[in-house]
Formats: C-alpha cells, sequence, structure tokens
C-alpha cells in the first residue's frame, strides 16, 4: 500500500469515530470522576450522571464522593479506600454500592488514583466507575453457596466428632470379684478413631463376655465395621455358649455384607465358679492372651483360628482356661507388640517382661503396658493401641 | 510459645531509654496508619508500633475467636505489650477502635499509662435513643456486606503472604500490599466487634491525661461524639482538626502529629 493510501484510511477511521477529547471523557462507557484530595467532585462525566441520575450542578463543589455511598460504603471508605488511596496512591476493583438520585442502589466497582503534585502534597483523586449490578448478583450467589458450603461442612465435622465419640469403646462395668481395666489409643495424634475394639459385657449371673479386635485399616469404613462387629458379637454371645459359634456367625455377617475387610476377634466367656472363675477362649486370627499367674510365670493361652471375613467356616478352636484367685488374663491388640522405633518392634518380649513384674491391679498393669507402648515410639503411635486386662482378686 | 514481638509484628525505634509512646492502629490497616506520624516522635521517645492479631504482619495462629470476640482481648493484649515489654509511663496512642481499646488498657492497668491519645474516638458507633452514634444496625449490616463484596478479590492462594512471614523478610515487599487486607473471618469479626460495642460506660472510670483528636468532617465519628467523650471522661481534652475523613493521621499528618507533640511533650496534666 502507498503512503497516501494510509493517510486515506486513517482520514477514513478519523471520519468515522468522529471522536475529540471531550466526547472520549463524557461518554465514556464507565463513569468518570475527579474529587479534591478531601473528596469533594470537581469534575464527572456524562457516563456517571446517566448511572447516577443526579444533575451535574447537584454534585460539582457540593458533595464528597463518600457522600454518594450507602452507609455500609462509607465505612468501607473510611477505613479501607482512603488509607490504601493515601499509602499507595491507587486503590483497584473496591466494590461499592451508590445511591442514586431516586434513592434505589447501584453497585458499581470503582479504581481510583492519586495524583501528587511536585512536592508529594495530594492534588487531584481520578476514579473510574462501573456499573456492577450484574456482577455483584453473581458474586452474591457465590457467597451463598460460600456460606452453605461452610455451614455444611461444620455440620460434617460436628457429626463425625459425634460418631467418633460413640465408637471410642466405653470404660469396662466393674464385675463382682473380677478386676476389669481397659485402655484404647488411637493411632497419630489421638484425633481420629481407628480400627481396635473391645467390649465387656454380661450374659447372666457371674456370666460374662469379654472381646477384644481389630479390624484393618482406619477411617470411616473400618469405623463401620468396627461397630458392626461390636453389635453383632453383643447380639450373638447371647444365643452361643461357645466363642468360636459367635465368632462363626460375626464371620457370616462380615462375609454376607460383602465388606471388603478382614478382623481379628479373641472372643473370652467367663463364668464363676466357687474358686475363681473359669473361662473359654476363641482366638480368631488375634495374638493370644498372656495369663500371669502369681509367681510370675507367664504363657499365652488360646489356639491361634483364622481371620473372620476372608473364608467361609473358618477353622477356630475352643480352649478352655482357669482362672484362679491372683491370676491376671492380659489381652491386647497388635498395636502393641507391632509398636515400631525405627526399625525395632517393641515385641513380645518387651510385653512379657512388664507383664512378669508384681501386679497388684489389673489397672495397674494397664497403664504400665500403654505408657512403655506409647513412650517406645514417641507418643505418635502408628496403629491403635487397645488393652482389656481382668484379674482374680487374692 | 510465641514471642509477643512476633504476634504482633512490634517495630520499635527512637530513644531506648526515652518515654515509650505506642501506637495502635485502628480497623481496616494496620501500623503503616502511623507512617507520617510516629517517625517524628523518634527523636526524644521509644516509639512502639504494633499490629492488632489477625491484622497487618502480626501471627494469625494465635487468632482465637473466644479472646477477640469483644475489645477487652484487645485491651489484653495492650496491657500485655506493655508488660512484656517492660514500658511503663506509656504515651498511648490509638486510632479509632483502637481509641477504646486504649481506654479499656487504661481501665485495667492505669499504673503503665500516662498518657491517652485518641484519635477519631467513638465509644457507641449505633445510634440509642438520645445518643447519636451515627449509624444504625442496618447501615452496620451494609457495611459487613460491603466487607464481604470487596473480599472476593481476597483468595486463600495469597493467604500465606498476608498472612504473616515474620521468618521471612524477604516478602517484605509483597506484604506492604497486603495493606488493608486480612483474613475475611478474622476482619468480619474484628468489625462486629469494632462497630457494636458500646464503651460509653468505660468512659468515666479513666482519669489518665487524654487528648482527643476530632476531625472536623469525620463521616464515621462525628463531631459530637467527640465531645461526648470528652465530656464523659474526667481528664480530658479535645482540639478539633480542620480535616475531612476518619483518617488524620493520613489526611492531615502535620497537624495530628502538633497536636500530639503539645499535649504528650507538656509536662502539667491536662486540663479542659
Amino acid at each position: 500500500m502507498t503512503s497516501s493510501g494510509g493517510e486515506a484510511l486513517e482520514a477514513f477511521y478519523e471520519a468515522l469515530l468522529d471522536d475529540d477529547a471531550e466526547q472520549l471523557y463524557d461518554r465514556a462507557p464507565c463513569g468518570y470522576l475527579s474529587t479534591a484530595p478531601d473528596g469533594t467532585i470537581i469534575k464527572v462525566n456524562q457516563t456517571f450522571l446517566t448511572l447516577t441520575g443526579y444533575r451535574r450542578g447537584q454534585l460539582i463543589g457540593r458533595v464528597r464522593f463518600a457522600q454518594l455511598l450507602s452507609a455500609g460504603g462509607r465505612i468501607y471508605h473510611e477505613t479501607h479506600y482512603a488509607p490504601l488511596l493515601s499509602m499507595h496512591g491507587q486503590a483497584h476493583e473496591i466494590a461499592f454500592d451508590i445511591i442514586r438520585a431516586d434513592g434505589s442502589r447501584l453497585p458499581i466497582l470503582v479504581n481510583s488514583v492519586l495524583e501528587r503534585d511536585p512536592h508529594g502534597a495530594p492534588m487531584v483523586i481520578r476514579t473510574a466507575v462501573f456499573d456492577a449490578r450484574l456482577r455483584r448478583e453473581y458474586e452474591r450467589e457465590l457467597l451463598r453457596a460460600k456460606q452453605r458450603a461452610e455451614d455444611s461442612e461444620a455440620r460434617a465435622t460436628a457429626l463425625a466428632r459425634t460418631l467418633q465419640q460413640t465408637l471410642i469403646p466405653p470404660t469396662p462395668p466393674a464385675i463382682p470379684n473380677l478386676d476389669v481395666a481397659a485402655a484404647y489409643r488411637p493411632a497419630g495424634d489421638g484425633s481420629e478413631v481407628g480400627g481396635d475394639f473391645y467390649d465387656v459385657f454380661q450374659i447372666g449371673t457371674g456370666d460374662w463376655v469379654v472381646a477384644i479386635g481389630d479390624v484393618c485399616g482406619k477411617g470411616v469404613d473400618a469405623a463401620v465395621v468396627t461397630a458392626l462387629a461390636r453389635y453383632t458379637l453383643r447380639a450373638t454371645t447371647v444365643q452361643h455358649a461357645e466363642p468360636s459359634k459367635a465368632l462363626w456367625t460375626l464371620n457370616d455377617v462380615l462375609r454376607q455384607h460383602n465388606i471388603d475387610r478382614f478382623c481379628t476377634v479373641l472372643l473370652l466367656r467367663l463364668r464363676q465358679t466357687d474358686g475363681g472363675w473359669t473361662g473359654v477362649i476363641s482366638c480368631a486370627g488375634h495374638p493370644p492372651p498372656l495369663l500371669r499367674q502369681p509367681n510370675g510365670t507367664l504363657h499365652a493361652v488360646g489356639k491361634p483360628g483364622l481371620v473372620l471375613g476372608v473364608v467361609d467356616a473358618p477353622r477356630l478352636h475352643d480352649v478352655q482356661i482357669s482362672l484362679l484367685p491372683g491370676d491376671t488374663l492380659l489381652l491386647y491388640t497388635d498395636g502393641v507388640t507391632e509398636a515400631r522405633s525405627g526399625k525395632d518392634f517393641y515385641g513380645e518380649e518387651r510385653l512379657a517382661a512388664v507383664a512378669a513384674r508384681s501386679v497388684d491391679s489389673a489397672e495397674g498393669l494397664t497403664s504400665a503396658v500403654l505408657s512403655e507402648v506409647l513412650k517406645f515410639q514417641a507418643d505418635r503411635p502408628r496403629d491403635d493401641i487397645a488393652v482389656v486386662t481382668i484379674r482374680v482378686p487374692v | 510459645m510465641v514471642s509477643i514481638v512476633t504476634r504482633h509484628n512490634i517495630s520499635i525505634s527512637g530513644q531506648p531509654g526515652g518515654q515509650p509512646i505506642l501506637f495502635a492502629h485502628g480497623f481496616g490497616c494496620d501500623q503503616n496508619m502511623w507512617r507520617y506520624v510516629a517517625p517524628r516522635f523518634e527523636n526524644e521517645f521509644r516509639v512502639v508500633l504494633f499490629d492488632h492479631v489477625g491484622a497487618g504482619n502480626s501471627d494469625p495462629s494465635v487468632y482465637d475467636p473466644q479472646r477477640y470476640s469483644s475489645l477487652s482481648g484487645y485491651a489484653g493484649d495492650v496491657v500485655a505489650i506493655c508488660t512484656e515489654l517492660g514500658l511503663r509511663d506509656v504515651v498511648f496512642v490509638g486510632h479509632s477502635v483502637s481509641a477504646m481499646i486504649g481506654v479499656l488498657a487504661a481501665a485495667a492497668a492505669p499504673e503503665l499509662f500516662a498518657k491517652l491519645v485518641l484519635v477519631s474516638p467513638s465509644p457507641r458507633y449505633l445510634n440509642d435513643d438520645d445518643y447519636v452514634g451515627g449509624f444504625s444496625a442496618d447501615d452496620i449490616y451494609d457495611m459487613l456486606e460491603s466487607l464481604e463484596s470487596n473480599y472476593l478479590g481476597w483468595s486463600s492462594a495469597i493467604a500465606p503472604v498476608i498472612m504473616g512471614h515474620a521468618d521471612r523478610p524477604e516478602l517484605g515487599k509483597e506484604l506492604t500490599e497486603s495493606f488493608c487486607r486480612a483474613d475475611p473471618s478474622i476482619a468480619r469479626q474484628f468489625a462486629r466487634v469494632t462497630f457494636l460495642s458500646d464503651n460509653r460506660e468505660d468512659l468515666p472510670a479513666v482519669a489518665t491525661p487524654t487528648l482527643i483528636l476530632q476531625c472536623a468532617n469525620d463521616a464515621i465519628a462525628p463531631v459530637s461524639v467527640g465531645e461526648f467523650v470528652r465530656d464523659r471522661m474526667p481528664n480530658a481534652s479535645m482540639v478539633l482538626l480542620n480535616t475531612t475523613g476518619h483518617c488524620p493521621n493520613l489526611s492531615a499528618p502535620e497537624e495530628t502529629t502538633a497536636a500530639i507533640d503539645q499535649f504528650v511533650r507538656r509536662s502539667a496534666p491536662a486540663l479542659r
């Protein structure tokens, strides 16, 4: 293209726009105003007047910009906008509501710059005003949605906390002529309930059940299975005198529920006799309990059986034991023996060493085991810990 | 336990052995509000600046909604700052809501304070029978909504920058950009506490010599409110500054400095 052609094109564009500085200002697609440093309006464009419904004469020299704002906006203007402008020389995307001449509210977005004279003294504030009605409506919807989401989260958190409380095993009941103590400590910092559980409950006079178990995994899914195991055992031990039968029923329930989790359970049925107690033990994949006799000798009791929830009709055994005055039975989950410190496991030997020391109460042994195991892993257990101790008083 | 200096982003300048002058910022911004005023006192005073918890570059992790559900929580911080830094004979300069925070601090521990300077104070923003605070309850809710709209631009992505990195001074530049920004939930509660408090009954109990700096045209704390504070406090005087707005420390730093200067360097107790 020749240079004369370029000039012709420029002239054509010029004619098309028919713009001068006045029109650029007055008919800009945003409201535009200039104020003195104290906010007094000294110049406005036509777009601002059209947006707000004021006449030029009502504003110039008579009104400060902040006076056009809603009361809430005036506070924001004084506490945020004015300091920001004074300190940074500009303020961007500030949301206000203007009160129009007819009293209605117009949501706007504002950009301002502060011009200073050569000595640095504030001279004039120039402000562009954008109609923000649709945007503000959308933002209100976003805010409402955010508020709802926050409310839901708060409710969900409260619900989870309540449910976790119900899943923490209860303090065992007092049993006549039997000393019982239990401890439970969830993994980590102790704020989330995991898969270990225990339960101690009565079937009849002098007839009690002690259960301890470990559902694999943690979190909500594990907690559901833990609850299922606990109430199933409470129901089924009423029907079945042999612990292995009760465990079979639990196995059936787990299999039927199509739950992809297995669990270990130790079930102990206790009956009072003339001289002490007899017990029947069945271990489903669970560490056998330690029986401590008054002379300090220790041995594991019970015969290993399969974990529950994996196969139909797992092989399980019932083993009868006698508990005489002074005898102590220590039931625990693998969170005790498999507690780790570096590559070192806490192990059965350390546990046996604690249990072999003189025992004068179920509570004493329980808290000794718990504190040793916690100390071993610096108070940050990686797995749940559950301990139940029963002792026949002398 | 975080040290009080980190907790409140305390900065100390001026004369180490001088009388302490403690500047407290109001709702909305942070200690930068004193940028044009505080340095003028460094030649004679030990100048102490701080951010309220939840504002500026304070440590947000110590924000406790319970503690800061009333101004007395903030007043407790002022007393703690004086106590832990060993400040005695303190000149307290509080802007906006910090004026009442200073009144509460002086009521709780009068032995710490020599003088109070209340810049644009209001003991009650809401109108109440004969009392004209300047705002209705609806106005305050309107303001809270205005806050919400303006915090839409606040995103959690920039939160770590805004919310304190006392251990990373290289972030100082960005932090100046965070001026007047705060965690929305904290700002919301601070706004509620600020604008819904009623401290009118606390005024008569504070006999500390007090200067009220009142702007001639203040949309938030009108002249009648400044006069109310002066009349209720047993030992207060008022200076009217010929400026518009709520922040004379920014809009009229010369007059503000001169008025404080005349008051604090005068050894005799203030008289009406």
